[in-house]
């Protein structure tokens, strides 16, 4: 049995009041009005020099360009300060929900890959099986959070979804097309048969797991294990290719990719894994799981190699295609992103594929623990740079940088993380029992 | 030079790598081992070292990306920058997205092939090689395994040999070390 140490419980406890504490400071310090964000800008000026002057044009362009259909005669003099406002106050928001976001997702990851591996059947993997339940064990408060935001916005309390604006809506033929789907009412009701289709699997095998435990001659819960899993990952595949619609194309209503399903599941997936390495690594380290050996180490650090190649793999594909063809309505997508989100939308480039394949090549150093964290934190970073570049770009725009918000949002959902999965992992023996591949996984060797 | 070596054959790959273990321990030198098919972790009983072969693969992988980045950038950029459809071909970054699958599956085929062909130099394989098998069975159902004599007693070998599970062994004289 694991025990939550006084230490790691205190650390997320803080980590979570710092988080809370700098995200109030990021929601504080929301300009008001056009006036504070002119004086802001003025300030800005300054010590910028004539640097906010051209930026001011350049927006006034582009913000007459994405409204060309709407009102063009409204964009005077103050069209730009409006601008700039919303997007100011969509900040905080948005590092919220991109912080909600990227933890969310690392546990989905988990619960994808814990049922791939029942679906599978595999051998190496059981002895995993306890610390991916207990990472799953996040979707719960993860999701309710996640919920509450995406409600939140899906009605217009904050501006993240343009398409929850019925006076964009208004004014916007595409937008107006695309209500049917993207509505406030169906948007919730979606979110809630994803989330509770997940969290159903995720109570329902875990209990199995649980079970199996007690009643540990026959594989009557192992079976039934099996078979959610299989079902289950026939719904997550459809669910999640629409939730990424939703939670993260919508940001961008006007754009659309074919693909987007899969390269969202290829981040999600690879954090997931990534996390459970870093966990096992860590609990190896202070005793609790003798029964993992670096063979073990090794598999995931093959996953963590090959699905970083994989997520690389789609990205690209989804660049390129869109970049070649060069149509007006797709690229600019990437357009904004490049200009407006260089260094990042580069940089998690070199973190999620330059890094990991040249660090985790060599079959030797997939079995070095410091090799293996050290890689999986750049390539946690590098998703988390991953989501931001998907949300960023379409709520706060140019005005974006990684401020106190933004962390504030990571340390408050990190804190939250830790606490929740190291709470689930007391709650059972790490070792499963009656799993009838545990002897197998127990001796595995590679 | 001749120099004698014996053959003992198994007909199981578990008293195989028993036999290799205990031949081992004894210090006699095993020349070879000759399977039917890959016997897992045979290599690490008779203390094989690991090989270089993904090694050299990623070099040449290295000399592939090489070639193709060259290859593109000297046809594309600097010989004839053409315009076509619009690509921008003033420097190699600029059209990067378009060279990329090149650049991949001209790293893969230099990694795979350089490579295949550096394992059959290795291993001396060639069409129209003579087939080194010592014994005809060792391709179907049994396990050869070659012990150099030396300059130990080859009834004591023999006798040993012969604990160890052997089923047939033969003393061989050969003419000179054809490999």
């Amino acid at each position: 049995m694991y025990t939550l140490s006084n230490r790691l419980k205190l650390f997320s406890i803080i980590l979570m009041v710092v988080g809370l504490v700098g995200l109030i400071i990021g929601f504080a310090q929301r300009p008001g009005s056009i006036e504070e964000v002119k004086e802001m800008m003025a300030a800005h000026d300054a010590h910028g020099g004539g640097h906010s002057e051209a930026q001011a044009a350049d927006h006034g362009k582009s913000h007459g360009n994405e409204d060309a259909h709407g009102n063009e005669d409204a964009h005077g003099g103050d069209a730009h300060y409006e601008h700039v406002l919303h997007q100011l106050q969509n900040k905080p928001w948005a590092s919220l929900y991109v912080a909600a976001f990227f933890f969310f997702m690392i546990a989905l990851g988990v619960l994808a890959f814990y049922a791939i591996q029942f679906a599978s059947q595999s051998g190496w993997s059981p002895v995993l099986f306890r610390v991916m339940e207990a990472i799953t064990a996040y979707l719960v408060p993860g999701g309710i959070i996640l919920f509450v935001i995406l409600a939140l916005s899906g009605f217009h309390i904050n501006h993240l979804f343009v398409w929850a604006d019925p006076e964009v809506v208004a004014h916007d033929a595409l937008l107006q097309g695309k209500a049917s789907w993207l509505n406030g009412t169906w948007f919730i009701v979606r979110a809630a048969l994803f989330l509770g289709g997940w969290l159903l699997y995720r109570h329902f095998a875990v209990k199995y797991s649980r079970k199996q435990d007690e009643d540990s001659t026959g594989d009557k819960w192992y079976k039934k294990s099996f078979k959610i899993s299989a079902g289950f990952l026939v719904f997550f595949i459809y669910t999640e290719s629409m939730a990424s619609w939703d939670w993260i194309m919508s940001f961008d209503p006007h754009w659309f990719s074919t693909l987007f399903g899969w390269y969202v599941f290829a981040s999600l997936f690879v954090s997931g894994i990534t996390t459970i390495a870093l966990m096992t690594i860590y609990l190896k380290s202070k005793g609790y799981l003798e029964f993992v050996n670096n063979s073990h180490i090794h598999d995931l650090a093959k996953f963590m190699f090959g699905i970083s190649i994989f997520w690389t793999y789609l990205w690209f594909s989804q660049f390129m295609l869109i970049w070649y063809s060069n149509i007006p309505e797709e690229v600019t997508y990437f357009i904004t992103r490049i200009e407006d989100y260089k260094l990042p939308f580069f940089g998690m480039l070199v973190m999620n594929f330059i890094f990991p394949i040249l660090v985790l090549i060599n079959s030797d150093f997939k079995r070095v623990n410091w090799f293996v964290v050290m890689a999986g934190i750049v390539i946690l970073c590098g998703h988390y740079i991953d989501v931001f570049n998907m949300v960023m770009p379409a709520t706060v725009g140019e005005s974006w940088f990684i401020g106190i918000s933004e962390i504030s949002a990571v340390l408050l959902f990190l804190g939250l993380f830790l606490f929740v999965v190291f709470k689930a992992l007391t709650k059972a023996p790490l070792l499963p029992k009656g799993n009838p591949y545990i002897e197998e996984s127990k001796h595995f060797h590679y | 030079m001749a120099s004698k070596v014996i053959h003992a054959l198994y007909i199981d790959d578990d008293i195989l790598m028993d036999a290799v273990k205990k031949t081992r321990e004894k210090h006699y030198h095993i020349e070879d081992v000759f399977t039917p098919f890959p016997v897992h972790g045979l290599d690490k009983a008779m203390g094989l070292p690991h090989t270089r072969l993904a090694i050299t693969s990623f070099l040449y992988g290295c000399v592939g990306l090489t070639v193709a980045i060259l290859m593109m950038n000297f046809i594309m950029i600097e010989d004839w920058p053409q315009d076509i459809g619009g690509k921008p071909s003033f420097s190699y970054i600029e059209n990067m997205p378009s060279f990329v699958p090149i650049m991949f599956e001209l790293t893969v085929f230099f990694a795979a092939h350089l490579m295949v062909i550096t394992f059959y130099m290795r291993s001396k394989l060639w069409p129209f090689k003579k087939a080194e098998n010592p014994d005809v069975r060792t391709t179907d159902d049994h396990f050869l395994m070659e012990i150099s004599a030396g300059n130990h007693d080859v009834n004591e070998l023999t006798s040993f040999l012969s604990d160890t599970g052997a089923v047939e062994i033969k003393v061989i004289d050969k003419e000179e070390d054809n490999h």
